[in-house]
């Protein structure tokens, strides 16, 4: 398969069509526009694909339940603001066990905030966001390449599961550009019992979130607890970067973790040993393979365009056996890798 | 010989209902079932039940059903309809569902012209919460949340959806019907069929208002219940056809 030179958003778009999506609802906000517009241009030229473009965020996240419902391949997309009116019916797609993708290209806030990149949505994506006791599945993809990559993957895992997955980007990575190869995605793995078709001259099914019986509801979710256990032991996925001789390990994903990368590469130039340890799935956080890093390793970074969410997560999986210093630049401020550098450069004089 | 006259429609389940005693969701769930029955259509009809009293319709309904959250039936509907354009797909709703917390969906899916159809439950109150004052509330009617009676200035007017939804190019059919009389009730079914038959005939957005009783709410017998709607309630909402394009609809079609 060819290379192809492609905006951060239109891969995510294209990897969509590609795993078989066929159902796309959106309502326009920056920095994703490019995201809902690809799939107006190239949605319904798709095999019985289906675009819409909604009348707000809250039809947007209940169209593509009902199409998840009806057994379609669905996504969503949005920013901040908009991810915030999609909580009801993520929490309802979590509930009613729907797969279903959502995008969010994060920006800056809190309320309208702005329009650039940030990671201050990190607590509502890996806390489940909605109400009630769920949660779901976050992918930050790091380059162009994993937001094709992973975008498949995320159909793959919300079929797997029967749940929600969100794709956690920012305005950086909707609006690059890179080379990226789309590939072959796996045939859909997706029983029919779980599609609502109409009952032919069978029995009727429904699908609910509504337990009136407390015995009944807290089994369902301790059903979804137990599903949301297995996630947790088997679809971790984390990169490990310069750790093997390292002295101080950064932690930082998605767009923080490219600018921690070109940090590194400064601060290696002038012999620190710095490493970067950065998590693809934030839930399920990649805990243990941190914890093991903190035997030979006592000094970590955590870094986020953000006042420091994450770092609560650093900071569980540690449990005190390393020292956590942490960078933040919250509101849509990014900063430069020589800036990382030199906040790195004074943390390692302090630590000597 | 003995001749059946009577008995339950095969779409409905054999359970009880739970809605109160009066309450007109039993009578135009039984409607909706006996014209899915008709229709011949059980087997491919997906219903979207609300929240609100009708929240349990799957329990009574013998067809294939999915919750919505508040308000967002008509999203949902669109959505399955879009994914199966062979099915029949409706939603049914209360007037907090369809008049308050959703109607920028139930508005938009009229106005795309949907190929859905809506059972609108007006009761002029939210139901099972216990009474407070709905969109369709009339004026100066008491409710849990207009302790003196709903007034204009503070509470604003009961909202005329049929005659809103008429308005929108994208509808087909609308109709308001009435359930307190046996005459209202087989007017109701009518325009239920036509509703349907719209949808199966790829004619686009139907839905049929059903004024309905709530006697708990309303704190009156049911007798009284029935008169309030004759004397107060369709004085604000007029039972009639507001649209039916159906015919000029299907001769643009044949043309």
């Amino acid at each position: 398969m060819n290379k192809v030179l492609m905006s951060g958003n239109n891969i995510i778009a294209e990897a969509a069509i590609r795993a078989g999506c066929r159902f796309y609802a959106g309502y326009p906000i920056t920095p994703q526009n490019e995201l809902t517009e690809y799939m107006a241009e190239h949605m319904r030229k798709a095999d019985g694909g289906v675009f819409i473009q909604s009348e707000s965020e809250i039809a947007a996240i209940n169209m593509i339940a009902g199409a998840s419902a009806a057994g379609v391949r669905v996504m969503t997309s949005s920013s901040s603001p908009g991810i915030s009116l999609k909580q009801e019916g993520i929490s309802s797609m979590a509930a009613c066990e729907l797969p279903g993708i959502i995008v969010n290209i994060m920006r800056g806030g809190p309320g309208l905030g702005n329009i650039l990149p940030s990671q201050g949505d990190y607590f509502q994506a890996t806390r489940g966001g909605g109400h009630g006791d769920y949660r779901t599945i976050v992918y930050a993809p790091g380059t162009c390449q994993e937001l094709a990559d992973l975008t498949m993957d995320a159909f793959d895992l919300a079929d797997k599961y029967r749940t929600p997955v969100m794709i956690l980007a920012d305005g950086m990575m909707g609006q690059m550009m890179e080379p990226v190869i789309f590939k072959k995605p796996k045939p859909r793995q997706y029983s029919e019992k779980f599609m609502l078709r109409g009952a032919g001259a069978g029995k009727s099914k429904f699908i609910r979130g509504l337990y009136l019986d407390p015995i009944d509801s807290e089994e369902h979710n301790w059903k979804l607890a137990r599903k949301y256990e297995v996630i947790t032991k088997n679809e971790t996925l984390h990169e490990e970067h310069n750790i093997e001789d390292a002295q101080m390990v950064i932690v930082a994903y998605g767009t923080a973790a490219r600018i921690a990368k070109g940090a590194i590469k400064r601060l290696r130039d002038q012999g620190m040993k710095v490493g970067l340890f950065r998590p693809i799935t934030l839930w399920p956080f990649p805990e243990l393979k941190l914890r093991a890093l903190s035997s030979k390793i006592k000094n970590f970074l955590v870094f986020e365009m953000s006042t420091g969410q994450m770092l609560e997560d650093v900071r569980l999986a540690l449990q005190g056996y390393a020292n956590i210093e942490f960078h933040g630049r919250p509101g849509g401020a990014v900063p430069t890798p020589a800036e990382l550098a030199n906040v790195i450069a004074r943390l390692c004089d302090k630590n000597d | 010989m003995a001749k059946t006259v009577f008995k339950r429609p095969k779409s409905l389940k054999e359970n009880i209902f739970h809605y109160c005693p009066g309450c007109g969701h039993s009578i135009v769930h039984r409607l909706v079932a006996e014209v899915i029955d008709e229709m011949d259509i059980r087997g491919i009809t997906i219903g979207v039940p609300p929240a609100g009293c009708a929240v349990l319709a799957y329990n009574y309904f013998d067809v294939d059903m999915i919750e919505a959250p508040h308000g967002r039936g008509p999203a949902m509907a669109t959505a399955i309809k879009r994914a199966l354009p062979d099915r029949v797909v409706f939603s049914y709703q209360g007037d907090g569902d369809l008049a308050a917390i959703g109607i920028a969906e139930s508005i938009h899916a009229a106005n795309r012209g949907e190929n859905i159809t809506v059972i609108f439950i007006n009761n002029a109150c939210y139901g099972m919460t216990g009474g407070q004052m709905a969109p369709t509330t009339m004026l100066k009617q008491r409710t849990t949340t207009s302790p003196a009676g709903r007034h204009e200035t503070l509470d604003g007017y009961p909202v005329n959806v049929s005659e809103i939804f008429s308005q929108l190019k994208g509808s087909t059919y609308i109709e308001r019907c009435i359930v307190n009389s046996p005459a209202g009730v087989n007017k109701t079914k009518k325009a239920i069929k036509k509703a349907f038959q719209c949808q199966v005939d790829g004619l686009g957005f139907s839905m049929v208002e059903i004024l309905s009783l709530c006697p708990t709410n309303w704190k009156m017998t049911t007798i009284d219940s029935c008169k309030w709607m004759d004397e107060v309630m369709s004085k604000e909402f007029p039972p009639g056809v507001f649209k039916d394009n159906i015919a000029a609809k299907k001769s643009a079609e044949g043309a």
